[in-house]
């Protein structure tokens, strides 16, 4: 399965899809990237005229490159509706922040992946290379139809 | 190891992963993880991680599938040790 086999299985799509390009694949983890569009819907808000990249969305955008692109390698299947994704922890630490326009590489780094359950550490820098985030996320993988 | 020295052992690792409103106390052996304990799937997998560390175990899909109460987790971890044997 190559790198945009798998961009194309996200289940997630604009303005909630955090992925621009996944450079690097393999059992162990991933490394991708995603650039921060200046009109992103949450800047409006956070902060009143003062825009940062919420830690929620830096969290979200880890999970979707370092957590979900990893799961469907590992799983080696189609994306069918049926299976679900669900976020169950998450552990991070926000160092520095990412403003409006920036780019970010996220490289995760797998834990384990035991009765579909994955766990990575993952780590966010920005253009200069500096560590933004860093933390732990996991999430179940699951067929639903299994009713499981 | 003994079957109650095994709860023992099964109860402390089990603890960290309750929620706040179910107390220790309320474990015991026909507890069933999800529905009396309260312990959701991804932190099952945890409970299941840590019991083959602790007692040098591997359980395979169908022991998870299986493993729906404490008495079963106990079961599981008396026939994995004893295997090993």
């Amino acid at each position: 399965m190559d790198t945009a086999q798998i961009i194309a299985q996200l289940p997630y799509s604009t303005p909630f899809l955090f992925v621009d390009a996944l450079e690097r694949v393999n059992q162990e983890g991933t490394i991708g990237s995603y650039t921060f569009p200046k009109d992103a819907f949450f800047y409006e808000g956070h902060f009143k005229d003062h825009p940062v990249t919420p830690g929620v969305i830096l969290t979200e955008c880890c999970a979707q490159i370092g957590l979900v692109c990893l799961g469907i390698y590992l799983l080696q299947q189609e994306m069918h509706q049926a299976m679900g994704i669900g976020l169950s922890s998450t552990e991070m630490e926000f160092l520095k922040p990412v403003y409006p326009g920036e780019k970010v590489s996220v490289q995760s780094e797998k834990v384990y992946f035991r009765f579909q359950k994955l766990k990575c550490k993952v780590r966010m820098r920005n253009s200069k290379g500096e560590v933004v985030c860093k933390g732990t996320i996991a999430g179940m993988f699951k067929n639903e139809a299994d009713g499981k | 190891m003994k079957n109650q020295e095994q709860l023992a052992t099964l109860t402390k690792i089990i603890t960290p992963y309750l929620p706040d409103d179910v107390s220790v106390a309320s474990i015991d052996l026909n507890s069933h993880f999800i529905e009396h304990l309260n312990i959701n799937s991804a932190n099952l997998v945890d409970i299941v991680l840590d019991v083959e560390d602790e007692f040098d175990i591997r359980l395979e899909n169908e022991d998870m599938d299986r493993m729906q109460t404490v008495k079963d987790a106990l079961e599981i971890i008396a026939l994995k040790t004893k295997e090993k044997e």
